[in-house]
């Protein structure tokens, strides 16, 4: 049995375990030690997919319990493809962070990588109680992040945060034990299996525990009407945690596709009809806001929404071949986004006192190359020829073919241009005096191109992009093989 | 007895919303604690409700369910753990804003809006 599968959650644990161990606050060796674990992550999500990519599953029973009675780790192409992702997003925010962001605060390290840990977690585990403590794991880490540095809006952000997440959980929790009075089991492909053969008596109580969990999912993932907390806590995080941040709406989105592929695609629709609208809402809300902000992070933040109202609304529509280009989209919206909130801080750094307000203030040191960073980025996220934004959007309406959902989609795209276009000329031209600010230094700016490069070289390879979406997309599709890999022959 | 139970998970939960609806951190905080002792009576009893049975196969005829145990055992370290944090940053906010509201509003405005109810 190949153990590479169990690394992405012990590595950030032992780095974490070892920054906590180093009390004290020698700066070097904790970057050092962070930025090894992350780029140790990175090979060794390379060779997970590397490992999935032929179509098997790897399942890894935890004290080698037999499934369903042991917690099992599942490694296929969609998790493979998502650990990966978490990597070649995480190296460059802790790059960026090391430049200094990670002395405003004790043990910022730590909770970093104990948030890589609880976002692996997640995305590997086959069993939905361990689900629910992986996202425990990254809740509390994000908790620390996002009052990282301090500050009255930070803590009132993050309150709110807080408070919303814990009710959060006490609805997981009840789901869950819904799921394990009607099934008997926790177990992801187990439960799958049961939940085709249910007495009559308990369909209604399993619906109303998929539900809850749709609920719990929308509340992770930013979905209408519960995105409220977002815009506030991910503006006013530190750029660093922000970009980090970006991963953890698709942690919500992750889990959803998961029990929507492989529970409630071989029964019934449940709710799915009502993801679809709220999809389309929180798409239309997020434009509204985009435009309405008043700061830059609060106008990538409210990107961020959108990305996500687009993309539940097409894992939801209910067609097959929507599932490629949206899980394109989706990593396309991570990478470019996390950019974007790096790029927000550089420019909040730049104009010194006004921060990343848009309003006319003084002219930014280094702005001429922040500013072809912005374009580039722009571009990018509204999705506009020839970056790999335009390819995910054209994808998902070629597969979509509801006619309210190209609408929202395309005006989605006007709002991201008229919002950012207004954001770009008031912070790179409407300049008033010398600035007071700082100018980028070398490893931040690489960070920020780290990410940004990815959305040029993802339009560059985009057919093998998406034939790479497609495959796992077929796997998604198929969840009888998944079934079949954790439970053995034995289950049908 | 699972009459009982029912019950009791209902006026905690109740409480619980009730008191999460609330605009100072303090009741927040206890409406948050009410409502995890809720989901934890609940998660225990969905292994079904079974009196003098031990939770160990072999020990007696009938035994109960004890992986809802584990599952409660496990929430309840966590929602402790949650609560502490809670705790400290509510403490926090009102060292940074010098009020309990958890908007972090002027207390004056924030009780005008309240009502009567302070």
């Amino acid at each position: 049995m190949s153990h590479w599968i169990i690394a992405p959650v012990l590595i950030p644990c032992l780095a974490g375990l070892l920054l906590l161990l180093e009390v004290r606050e020698r700066h070097r060796l904790r970057r050092f030690t962070g930025l090894l674990s992350c780029a140790a992550l990175l090979a060794v999500g390379v060779v997970l997919v590397n490992q999935a990519w032929d179509g098997a599953y790897t399942v890894y029973k935890l004290g080698n319990w037999e499934a369903p009675f042991g917690i099992v780790l599942v490694l296929d192409r969609f998790s493979a493809l998502m650990v990966l992702l978490t990597a070649v997003l995480a190296f460059p925010a802790l790059l960026y962070a090391s430049c200094g962001d990670d002395r405003k605060g004790a043990n910022f390290h730590g909770l970093f990588q104990f948030q890589l840990m609880g976002i692996n977690g997640a995305f590997l585990t086959g069993d939905l109680f361990n689900l629910f403590v992986f996202f425990e794991v990254l809740l509390i880490a994000s908790y620390g992040l996002a009052l990282h540095g301090r500050g009255p809006a930070r803590v009132k952000a993050g309150l709110h945060y807080v408070v919303l997440n814990l009710v959060g959980s006490g609805l997981f929790l009840i789901a869950l034990g819904l799921i394990y009075g009607t099934t008997g089991t926790l177990n992801m492909a187990d439960v799958a299996v049961k939940a085709q053969s249910l007495p009559v008596g308990d369909t209604t109580l399993f619906s109303v525990a998929l539900l809850l969990l749709w609920v719990v999912f929308g509340l992770k993932a930013a979905l209408f009407p519960l995105y409220f907390w977002l815009p506030a806590t991910y503006a006013n995080a530190t750029p660093a945690v922000a970009a980090l941040f970006a991963i953890m709406t698709k942690v919500g989105i992750y889990a959803m596709v998961r029990v929507m592929a492989l529970i409630v695609a071989p029964i019934p629709p449940i709710g799915q009809q009502a993801l679809w609208w709220l999809g389309l809402i929180t798409l239309g809300l997020a434009c509204l806001g985009a435009l309405g902000a008043k700061r830059l992070g609060t106008a990538v933040a409210y990107l961020v929404v959108m990305s996500v109202g687009t993309l539940i609304a097409a894992f939801s529509a209910g067609y097959g071949a929507a599932l490629a280009p949206a899980l394109y989209y989706l990593v396309h919206s991570t990478l470019i986004c996390g950019a974007l909130f790096l790029l927000a801080g550089l420019v909040a750094r730049g104009r010194g006192e006004v921060g990343d307000r848009l309003v006319a203030g003084p002219a930014i040191l280094g702005g001429g190359r922040l500013s072809l960073l912005f374009f580039v980025g722009a571009i990018a996220v509204i999705g506009l020829p020839p970056l790999s934004g335009f390819i995910g959007k054209v994808g998902l309406l070629r597969t979509v073919p509801e006619p309210i959902y190209w609408v929202l989609l395309l005006v989605a795209g006007l709002c991201g241009v008229i919002a950012l276009s207004r954001a770009g000329s008031t912070l790179f031209w409407r300049t008033t005096g010398e600035s007071a600010g700082l100018r980028p230094s070398r490893r931040r700016l690489f960070a920020v191109l780290w990410l940004l490069a990815l959305s040029p070289a993802m339009a560059l390879w985009g057919e093998a992009g998406l034939q790479w979406a497609e495959a796992v997309a077929d796997q998604l599709r198929q969840p009888h093989g998944y079934v079949q890999a954790v439970l053995g022959g034995g289950a049908q | 007895m699972e009459l009982l139970v029912a019950i009791i998970i209902g006026v905690l939960v109740t409480s619980g919303v009730y008191l999460c609806l609330r605009a100072r951190t303090f009741p927040v905080v206890m409406g948050l604690t009410l409502l995890s002792y809720g989901v934890n009576v609940f998660l225990f009893s969905m292994g079904g409700l079974k009196m003098d049975e031990v939770a160990v196969v072999g020990m007696s005829e009938n035994p109960t369910d004890p992986l809802p145990q584990a599952l409660v055992l496990t929430a309840i370290v966590i929602g402790f753990a949650m609560t502490a944090f809670l705790v400290v940053l509510a403490l926090r906010s009102q060292g940074e804003h010098y009020t309990d509201h958890v908007d972090g509003r002027d207390d004056v405005a924030g009780r005008k809006d309240e009502g009567g109810e302070a």
